[in-house]
């Protein structure tokens, strides 16, 4: 078939005057790279790659090159980078097995949204189809987890392949993009007219026109709502829309919530912030879910660890849903409004419609189950009784020392759910987490990318005992390339967040989730990173000081209790006002 | 909602990948595609894809808008039979000396519609074009005589009310997304409105 709408995707714009020179495929690639302003590439070198990382060597003064050590971590890096600086992430990984290690990486930005550019080696064209050498079929095995895939066998496709591929990622709801480019693309040279960025696909409408009519809707809901409640997603951060959105919520005093991905788009102590939703999200917002009249849902999908049971979910609530993806629109959760759109477009119309009303009463019922759940749950885990240590406590020293300014990637479990709840930010893109997709491993090599992201922010990655050991590996990145991370460990001595599950549901039957860990501090010392381990309340305001002050990358490990709970919790299968609080 | 059959038409770039691309929004939701053809439109370089299931419509509104948001999909419309004119061809091979014994073969074409395409010492091949329900009676009338081999193809839909895709398409090549915010009367229709 014919390549003629990438083609005309550049026709649509006047070709870049320059006279044109032969280069190759893979300088293509690079210069590509150039014109779209990356400065941070995260990869990994092999046969079917390797005419691009020979070209890659004359570009070094340029372009900033990271040698990960797995390319699972090399993409959860690119990630990192794109989450903390809203830029496009980029990967590049050889054929067969490189590219099959970017798949979780690519699942994980796809329902997380995130943009990436990967580009991948792949065998001579004449090959494809034979079971070649480190041939894997991987357009196919990636279609379903990326936003788009292309495979360039021609390099005179490069510059427009690659202009699509920016364009795609970063626009709309952005999302990754897979560019796999066969051997001999990579070494053709060919005529070389300069690089055009793409701004129109025929095919592709990343920005929907704004229906006035049905944001009069919404606003007629709002303003007529007692009881109004927003619920935010990582849309507002997308969309850069932080300001707007405040604007919005503030005009007259709305309750807002976020989803663990919409985290940090408001500071998390925003006098209308009400907290976190889901399964381990905050007691009020679960419960008061159910009890609002209109639910404004922004930048969010209705996940199901954010619903709960979708039958007794806000029921009794007109919704108005903004969103920027029209699948999403009636997907799990039927709207009264839907308003389609950009919310950095939407928002400031719907906010110039609503009226000022005194919703102070109702934010008071917010507080009120909020002091409840501050007495049962959080005061013990933020000042517990006992010696053990908790996670919360470790989060609460954090938060003094950082005050909130530190970018926090975490992993996934526990200690996940515990820095979502306690982590305090006061910037935007500050929460790095695998929300969607709950990658083990996500966390170290998406804290290095966030540091590349955000070299002038101290990040700290929040990881557990069994997810520290997935991606264990990447110490070596930050050992040959001196990213300053600063690696948090809550040991628990279990795979806790199953663990805990075993516990409550399955009547205490611990079926391997006892695991053991190597000295980490040992293991840091080897990749010439220092550490330290604490086990004692005494030390840890120290320790976490030292950590933060230490210049270059550190390892905290604080051993916390074995057993020790994450509340409140949505069950399985349970509304969300039935949300427990032990 | 109880489940129908529904036709799912599918205006596309013509893009190497993109009929598994579209394949699997139905497969990872265990959907069994009943048929799929893949043709030109009436518009010069953009495909058309006649996809037929079985499920309830608000499963297939959410499957049409995921269709609609792969980027080489300029758009996605599902209809019900009512809505349709709809077509499939079928072929059968038959032994031609059982048939020219025992079956009155004018009787046979003239019932069915049916057209005899080749005609061979060994074998005879006739081909009806209809509806499900029409190819299905032929194989029972043929089959007593020894079906040697039958194939029906995937459907192919006009759709009624539908004005082709000339006009619309003009929406698609605008250069820049439309800037100015549109007043409209479809506020009650949301199914019109959300779509591109
Ligand atoms: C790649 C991957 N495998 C398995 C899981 C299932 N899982 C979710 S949380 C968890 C336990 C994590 O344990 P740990 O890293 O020690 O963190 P903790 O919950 O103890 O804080 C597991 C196994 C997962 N999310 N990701």
């Amino acid at each position: 078939m014919s390549n003629s709408t990438i083609l005309d995707a550049a026709e649509t714009k006047k070709q870049v005057a320059e006279a044109p020179k032969t280069i190759s495929g893979s300088q293509a690639v690079l210069e590509a790279f150039l014109a779209e302003g990356v400065d941070t590439i995260f990869g990994y070198p092999g046969g079917a790659i390797m005419p691009i990382y020979d070209a890659l060597y004359d570009y070094t003064d340029r372009l900033e090159h990271i040698l990960v050590r797995h390319e699972q971590g090399g993409i959860h890096a690119g990630q990192g980078y794109a989450r903390a600086s809203g830029r496009v992430g980029v990967v590049f990984a050889t054929s067969g097995p490189g590219a099959t290690n970017l798949v979780t990486g690519l699942a994980d930005a796809m329902i997380d949204s995130t943009p990436l550019v990967c580009v991948t080696g792949q065998v001579f064209a004449h090959l494809l189809g034979t079971d070649a050498f480190q041939e894997t079929d991987v357009i196919n095995i990636t279609t379903p987890v990326t936003k788009w895939n292309y495979q360039v066998t021609d390099a005179t496709e490069i510059p427009s392949v690659l202009a699509k591929a920016f364009y795609i990622a970063k626009t709309g709801r952005p999302g990754p993009v897979l560019i796999d480019i066969t051997k001999n693309a990579q070494l053709q040279m060919f005529e070389y007219s300069g690089y055009t960025p793409c701004n129109h696909i025929r095919s592709y409408k990343p920005k929907p026109t704004v229906r006035k009519e049905y944001i009069v809707e919404a606003a007629k809901l709002i303003n007529e709502a007692k009881k109004p409640f927003v619920i935010f997603g990582q849309g507002v951060i997308l969309g850069r829309a932080e300001k707007e959105f405040k604007a919005f919520i503030e005009k007259t005093g709305l309750p807002a919530a976020w989803t663990i991905m919409g985290m940090s788009a408001i500071p998390t102590d925003h006098p209308l912030g009400v907290g976190m939703l889901g399964m381990h999200g905050n007691y009020a917002p679960n419960v008061l879910t159910n009890e609002c009249d209109v639910l404004i849902a922004v930048g969010m999908r209705f996940d199901d660890r954010v619903t709960g049971r979708l039958d007794k979910y806000a029921k009794q609530a007109q919704v108005i849903h903004f969103d920027i993806d029209p699948a999403e629109i009636d997907k799990n959760v039927k709207s009264a409004v839907p308003v389609w759109g950009d919310c950095k477009e939407t928002l400031p119309l719907l906010t110039d419609l609503l009226e000022k009303r005194d919703h102070s009463e109702w934010l008071a019922k917010f507080r009120e189950l909020e002091k409840k759940e501050v007495e049962e749950v959080i005061n013990e885990e933020l000042n517990p009784s006992t010696e053990i240590l908790t996670m919360g406590e470790v989060l609460k020293v954090l938060n003094e020392l950082t005050d909130g300014n530190a970018i926090i990637a975490t992993d996934v479990g526990q200690h996940q759910m515990v820095a979502c709840r306690y982590a305090k930010y006061n910037n935007t893109m500050s929460n790095v987490t695998s929300g969607g997709l709950g990658t083990m491993g996500f966390g170290l090599p998406a804290a290095i990318g966030a540091k590349y992201g955000a070299p002038d922010k101290t990040v700290v990655a929040i990881i557990g005992d069994g997810g520290f050991q997935m991606t264990i590996q990447e110490l070596g990145t930050i050992m040959q390339f001196g990213a300053a991370v600063k690696i948090l460990i809550l040991n628990n001595q279990f795979l806790g967040m199953v663990r805990q599950w075993q516990q409550l549901f399955h009547d205490k039957r611990y079926s391997f989730v006892n695991i053991t860990s190597p000295d980490y501090v040992q293991v840091a010392k080897g990749y010439g990173i220092e550490g330290k381990k604490i086990d004692q309340r005494a030390d840890l305001k120290n320790a976490v000081k030292t950590m933060l002050d230490h210049d270059g990358a550190y390892l905290l490990e604080v051993m916390v209790g074995k057993e020790n709970n994450v509340f409140p919790m949505v069950p399985q299968g349970c509304g969300v006002s039935e949300i427990r609080l032990k | 909602m109880s489940k129908q059959e529904f036709t799912i038409t599918v205006y596309t770039e013509n893009q190497i990948g993109l009929l598994n691309r579209i394949a699997i929004i139905f497969s990872r939701r265990k959907i069994n595609i009943e048929s799929l053809n893949t043709s030109p439109s009436e518009v010069e370089s953009v495909h058309r894809f006649t996809i037929v299931i079985n499920e309830t419509e608000d499963v297939v509104r959410k499957l049409c808008r995921q269709i609609e948001k792969q980027v080489e999909v300029l758009k996605a419309y599902y209809n019900t039979n009512e809505e349709l004119v709809w077509q499939e061809l079928a072929l059968y091979k038959v032994p031609t000396d059982v048939i020219a014994e025992k079956v009155k073969v004018e009787r046979l074409l003239r019932q069915y519609g049916a057209k005899a395409v080749v005609i061979r010492k060994d074998y005879t091949v006739f081909e009806t074009a209809g509806h499900r329900e029409e190819i299905d009676t032929l194989i029972k009338a043929l089959e007593p005589y020894g079906l040697i081999e039958f194939v029906r193809s995937a459907r192919v839909a006009i759709i009624k009310a539908s004005k082709g895709f000339h006009e619309k398409l003009k929406e698609f090549d605008q250069a820049e997304p439309a800037e100015e915010v549109i007043e409209n009367e479809f506020l009650d229709k949301q199914d019109e409105v959300f779509t591109m």
